[in-house]
């Protein structure tokens, strides 16, 4: 086991509102977490500091890319960061909506590739090749996330289950070892729910990537993460197995008020 | 349609009247010195609102009327399947909705190319000068329409100062000819390449801007490079403008007009073919997809590892080629050129040329592009309502065809069939 992720100390203010507040969090190979907490709580600005979206105000965010040693990412631009191996999936689904479904996921290989303007124009045979290529690895990976039936489909004319799992598949096909889902479940009916669970179990185990997911529905994060880290007002509040964050006083604080915990 | 919205006719008809009573109505006889009273004129504009409008608002109910949207959701083919097959319950407009169909047939498609082959190729010899001369018009205006449909179609950046990188073009050619006395065929890469500089000059200051604040900076851009030729005297001849710029040369070959527009016509046919080519082997392309991307949401283009910096670039650069080369071959054409060709005005021609043919589509433009430079053309027998019907036309496609005349067609990848695996 080593760590792939290294979060220390990091803040991120708007103005006078502290967002985040000195966040640490450590994550393995192959580890499933979660981060949850209450509406509001600072997670997705959380995310977004890692991503790159937004700068932190404070602190640093490390990473270990297999077979690679740790980097900063801190301030690095969101293309850069998924070039290094982390990819991100949004709250709101914000898939390509008027480009096929495949064409969704080879936008995913983008930084993968190399071709460029002239070898788009004169498509000489090298460029023929890897265009094939992404093809056909994009196929693949719609093949394993059970898209391949909506291959030429416009991604906005897709059900709203296959739409998230679909953002999950462009998120993978850029090659990531860490994946950021952000509350993949939202909208999900209890059915697509259990099948969410499966497919994001086979992703760690046959993707080889770890999985760091927020989420709201708790029993897919009961269920699903070895470790969650509870986030209250932009602090954690808690961390631990699924079983210990459970039974926390200050979570169930968090969650239900002053009265349900005393 | 209800009592209510005959009533709202009936209203708008009578504001109408009142509104052009002074102009319509009102005539005052100047050698007499007396008031002609044209009653006659009011009850034309009050009939002709009242039923323009009833006939207005019918057709905007037989447009949402088939419109029953489907809850379910539908796979494209289904959904393209229902829109052309929808019955609209009349038979010229269902004849037309099956046009696409028997186009898309190999054999049809083959004939028709080869036939519109023939008629490019016969044009000029075919029709009169003046034709030759609009065809010529129209075509440079389709260059431009494709050139800013790598910009707004693909890229979703609305850049409405996109005539400036044409005058910059024009005047790179103008500017050589002029002092260093250089010829069309020197001129025409360097005006594409200059245009190209331009471009990215301009694609600098506007990375970080979207939507609203990049239309208003290229509109600033555009009037800048306007106001800087109208002001250059000593270079660009300031509004006087740049006279006799020779036409294309053939390896010397003195030419008379007939034969010169010719010449003219053919270059531009090439370079036209030249630009689909390159636009269509582009928007296939892996950077031709991030720009798709980055049009449709640029905040999941860039966390999909698209350099948006790189890609906004690259849009600008190669848009603006084809402005640049549009404008040494505008010059040429014209053999003068002065600042009043190049205003906003222009601007929004080519912007609705992108628009009205339907942005992102290759045919759309050039269908965009012909169809706003020649339906003016051909309405000069209506002269002085030519810019009324003009208008009228726009905001009935806008109205009832707001995709533009051609829909853009994502590519269609074709697989084995397999047998759906689980997971759902």
């Amino acid at each position: 086991m080593s760590t792939i992720l290294n979060v220390s100390s990091m803040s991120m203010d708007f103005g006078g509102l502290r967002a985040v507040n000195r966040v640490n969090i450590a994550m393995q190979k192959n580890e499933i977490i979660a981060l949850i907490g209450p509406n509001g709580a600072g997670k997705t600005t959380f995310f977004n500091c890692v991503t790159g979206v937004y700068t932190p105000t404070e602190g640093e965010i490390h990473i270990t890319p297999p077979g690679g040693s740790d980097i900063s990412i801190k301030g690095l631009k969101p293309n850069k960061i998924t070039e290094k191996g982390l990819a991100r999936t949004f709250q709101n689904i914000r898939l390509f909506g008027n480009m096929t479904v495949l064409e969704n996921v080879m936008i995913g290989r983008h930084t993968r590739l190399k071709a460029g303007v002239l070898g788009a124009i004169f498509r000489d045979s090298h460029t023929r090749e890897e265009e094939e290529r992404v093809i056909f690895e994009s196929y693949e990976i719609l093949k394993r996330m059970g898209l391949a039936r909506y291959v030429n489909n416009l991604a906005r004319n897709l059900p709203y289950g296959a739409q998230r799992r679909l953002e999950i598949a462009r998120a993978l096909a850029t090659n990531p070892f860490l994946l950021l889902l952000d509350e993949p479940a939202a909208g999900m009916n209890p059915q697509e729910t259990k099948e969410l669970e499966h497919l994001i179990l086979q992703i760690r185990d046959t993707e080889d990537v770890s999985i760091f997911l927020i989420e709201h529905d708790m029993s897919l994060v009961m269920s699903l993460s070895e470790r969650i880290y509870v986030m209250d007002y932009g602090k954690l509040i808690a961390m631990g197995s699924p079983q210990e964050v459970k039974n926390d006083p200050e979570v169930i604080k968090a969650y239900l008020g002053e009265e349900a915990s005393a | 349609m209800n009592f209510k919205e005959i009533r709202a006719t009936f209203f708008i008809a009578l504001w109408f009247v009142i509104l052009t009573f002074p102009i319509m109505v009102i005539k005052v006889n100047t050698v007499d010195n007396t008031i002609v009273w044209r009653w006659h004129n009011m009850l034309t504009i009050g009939l002709g609102t009242f039923f323009g409008g009833i006939l207005w608002r019918f057709a905007l109910h037989r447009r949402r009327a088939p419109g029953k949207r489907p809850a379910t959701v539908m796979t494209a083919e289904q959904q393209e399947q229902q829109q052309e097959t929808m019955d609209t319950g009349h038979p010229l407009i269902d004849r037309l909705k099956a046009i696409p169909a028997m186009i898309a047939q190999p054999k049809i498609k083959r004939s028709l190319f080869i036939a519109l082959g023939v008629f490019i190729l016969i044009y000029p010899f075919a029709f009169s000068l003046y034709q030759t001369n609009i065809m010529i018009t129209a075509l440079i205006y389709v260059m431009l329409a494709l050139g800013l449909n790598i910009v707004i179609g693909l890229g979703g950046l609305l850049h409405l100062g996109y005539i400036a990188f044409f005058a910059v073009g024009a005047y790179t050619y103008g500017i050589l000819n002029r002092f260093f006395g250089l010829g069309f065929w020197a001129a025409l890469p360097l005006g594409a390449v200059l245009a190209v500089v331009a471009g990215v000059l301009l694609a600098m200051p506007v990375l970080r801007l979207r939507g609203d604040y990049l239309a208003i900076v290229t509109l600033g851009f555009a009037e800048i490079v306007r106001i800087v030729i109208n002001n250059t005297a000593g270079l660009t001849g300031g509004p006087q403008g740049i006279g006799s710029i020779p036409r294309p040369g053939f390896f010397g070959l003195e030419m008379n007009l007939q034969a010169a527009t010719t010449y003219t016509y053919f270059i531009l046919v090439a370079v036209v073919l030249l630009t689909i080519f390159v636009v269509w082997r582009f928007e296939n392309s892996r950077l031709g997809r991030a720009l798709v991307a980055m049009g449709e949401d640029d905040i999941a283009a860039e966390a999909m590892g698209i350099d948006l910096t790189r890609t906004k670039v690259i849009a600008f650069a190669l848009g603006s080629l084809w402005a640049g080369l549009g404008g040494v071959i505008f010059a040429s054409r014209t053999t003068f050129i002065n600042p009043a060709s190049f205003t906003v005005w222009q601007s929004v021609i080519v912007l609705s040329c992108v628009v009205l043919g339907g942005m992102g589509s290759i045919v759309g433009s050039i269908v965009g592009a012909m169809g706003l430079i020649l339906i003016p053309e051909y309405l000069r027998a209506f002269s002085e309502y030519r810019m009324l019907m003009f208008g009228a036309i726009l905001i009935i496609m806008m109205v009832f065809r707001p995709d533009g005349l051609i829909r853009k067609k994502r590519k269609a990848y074709t697989f084995p069939v397999e047998t759906e695996e689980g997971s759902q």
